[in-house]
């Protein structure tokens, strides 16, 4: 058994041979972004040695462009950065609130969007909202680069599709068109501070009349991974998002629920709020969408 | 276990150190710098009393590796003051009653450090939202907004 170890690779291609390396030599890695995740578990139930692999001087996983077509966001900028990028934020409002709302304004200097979709827990803000705009995950592996849908990637709670040679480079997002737009909302009983009650994506599609052509919602902290609710996307697709389509889609995002009763609230009263919050963000999404 | 040499740069002075490469920043700036200035609350990033500024950026250095410092620009607590006396915000958190038992003034006033810098003109709002990772179990946070307030006011005085 080894102890901790410390590297930083500069490349994608370092990485994975690092990665590689340690796991045909039986060490154990674990990939450090912010460390917001990782040094609390290190410090509370997971005290094992290992290699930590840095992906913040990684470049690949630190580029950002903003293409025609599609957006690449790296997976170790930090959500702080994000938040500073006038332009990304005026595309992806929702995605880009979501990693506004991860812990303070100190957790936010370090915390990524990939550490919080890798670290797979049910109640993850960015997650949903990844999931509403269409996000797609790049993956790389040894054999070569993977794109797995947001939806597809978390597995369960805490655990992913990510092989230990693997790591997560970044997200391939359609650059919204049009009158495009999407919104993330959660409820948690602070102002600040605290992990969701629930919490629900929305992204949206209206044509020039104000009729919604496409949608997508997802909600999180309802079951043990952030759920795709198609049936309120079809609720808001042919109408105008009007009070009428909203409610439909917030009775079948309470519907597809599974939540747990916890110290953040029962099964009923999440239902019901998951609901409430698909509601709100949509008509958020169809505002924004409808102002551009 | 082998030690990791890190070489940075702490409050405009080069400094190189030796330490373990799961040892926290905080560990490191207390135990091995002998900077305690910046104190431990939590270790969990619940509640600032660590902050420290990171290449200008303000984070928890509980939640931060040693390791991680190689190469950046380090501002703790330390190195807020001026040759000649006091900052600003350290008077204004004197003079506005803005602390009691002191626990976790350093790492607010680092925390209002990155504040002003970024936003010389903070409304209220902003500057509760900015402080939330900043905990206080004895002032009540008026005063300390009061503070900052008055930092901002005499910042824009002075410039
Ligand atoms: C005080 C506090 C408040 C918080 N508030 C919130 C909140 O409101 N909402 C919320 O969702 N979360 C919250 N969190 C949890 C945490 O901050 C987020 O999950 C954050 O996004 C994690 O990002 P990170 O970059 O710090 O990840 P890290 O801690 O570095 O990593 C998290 C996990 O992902 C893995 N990983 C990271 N990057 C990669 C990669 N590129 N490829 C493969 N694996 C990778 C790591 O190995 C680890 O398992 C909070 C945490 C704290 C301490
Ligand atoms: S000691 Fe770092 S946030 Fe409390
Ligand atoms: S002055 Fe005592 S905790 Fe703030």
């Amino acid at each position: 058994m080894g102890g901790f170890a410390y590297l930083a690779p500069t490349s994608a291609a370092d990485a994975l041979a690092a990665l590689s390396q340690a796991a045909s030599a039986g060490t154990r890695t674990q990939m450090l972004a912010g460390g917001t995740d990782v040094l609390v578990q290190m410090r509370s139930v997971d005290k094992g040695p290992r290699t930590f692999v840095d992906v913040k001087h990684i470049a690949e996983a630190n580029a950002l462009h903003i293409g025609d077509d599609e957006v690449f966001m790296g997976a170790a900028i930090a959500s702080a950065e994000l938040n500073e990028n006038a332009e990304l934020k005026s595309m992806l409002p929702g995605l880009i609130e979501a990693a506004d709302l991860i812990g303070s304004t100190q957790i936010q200097g370090r915390a990524t969007i990939g550490g919080n979709l890798c670290n797979s827990s049910p109640a993850g803000d960015t997650i949903p909202a990844l999931i509403a705009c269409g996000a797609v995950c790049v993956i790389a592996s040894p054999g070569g680069n993977k794109e797995v849908p947001t939806e597809d990637f978390v597995t369960g709670v805490g655990t992913n599709v990510l092989q230990p040679t693997e790591f997560l480079v970044g997200f391939k997002i359609p650059r919204p068109k049009g009158k495009t737009a999407d919104a993330y909302l959660r409820f948690i009983p602070r102002t600040e501070m605290d992990i969701a009650v629930c919490g629900a994506g929305v992204a949206l599609t209206l044509d020039d009349g104000g009729t919604c052509t496409a949608a997508k919602v997802s909600i999180g902290a309802v079951a043990i991974t952030a759920l795709v609710v198609p049936d309120a996307a079809a609720a808001l697709i042919g109408t105008k998002v009007d009070d009428a389509a909203l409610a439909a889609a917030a009775a079948a995002s309470s519907a597809l629920a599974k939540p747990i009763t916890d110290k953040r609230g029962t099964v009923e009263y999440r239902k019901k709020v998951v609901g409430v919050l698909t509601k709100r963000a949509g008509a958020i999404a169809r505002d924004r969408a409808a102002a551009r | 276990m082998s030690k990791v040499h890190v070489s940075t740069t702490i409050n405009d002075d080069t400094v190189e150190f030796l330490c373990e490469p799961h040892q926290s920043l905080l560990e490191v700036l207390r135990e091995n710098l002998g900077l305690t200035g910046t104190k431990e609350g939590c270790a969990t990033g619940d509640c600032g009393a660590c902050s420290v500024l990171v290449d200008g950026r303000l984070v928890c250095s509980c939640l931060m590796l040693a390791v991680e410092a190689e190469d950046v620009q380090l501002t703790t607590i330390e190195g807020i003051a001026g040759a000649d006396g006091l900052h600003v915000i350290q008077q204004k958190y004197l003079e506005h009653a803005a602390l009691q038992c002191g626990i976790c003034t350093p790492g607010f006033i680092v925390a209002t450090k990155a504040l002003l810098d970024k936003n010389p003109n903070p409304d209220e709002t902003t500057i509760r939202y900015w402080l939330a990772g900043n905990l206080c179990r004895c002032t009540g946070y008026d005063k300390i907004v009061r503070a900052v307030q008055a930092s901002a006011e005499e910042l824009a005085y002075e410039a």
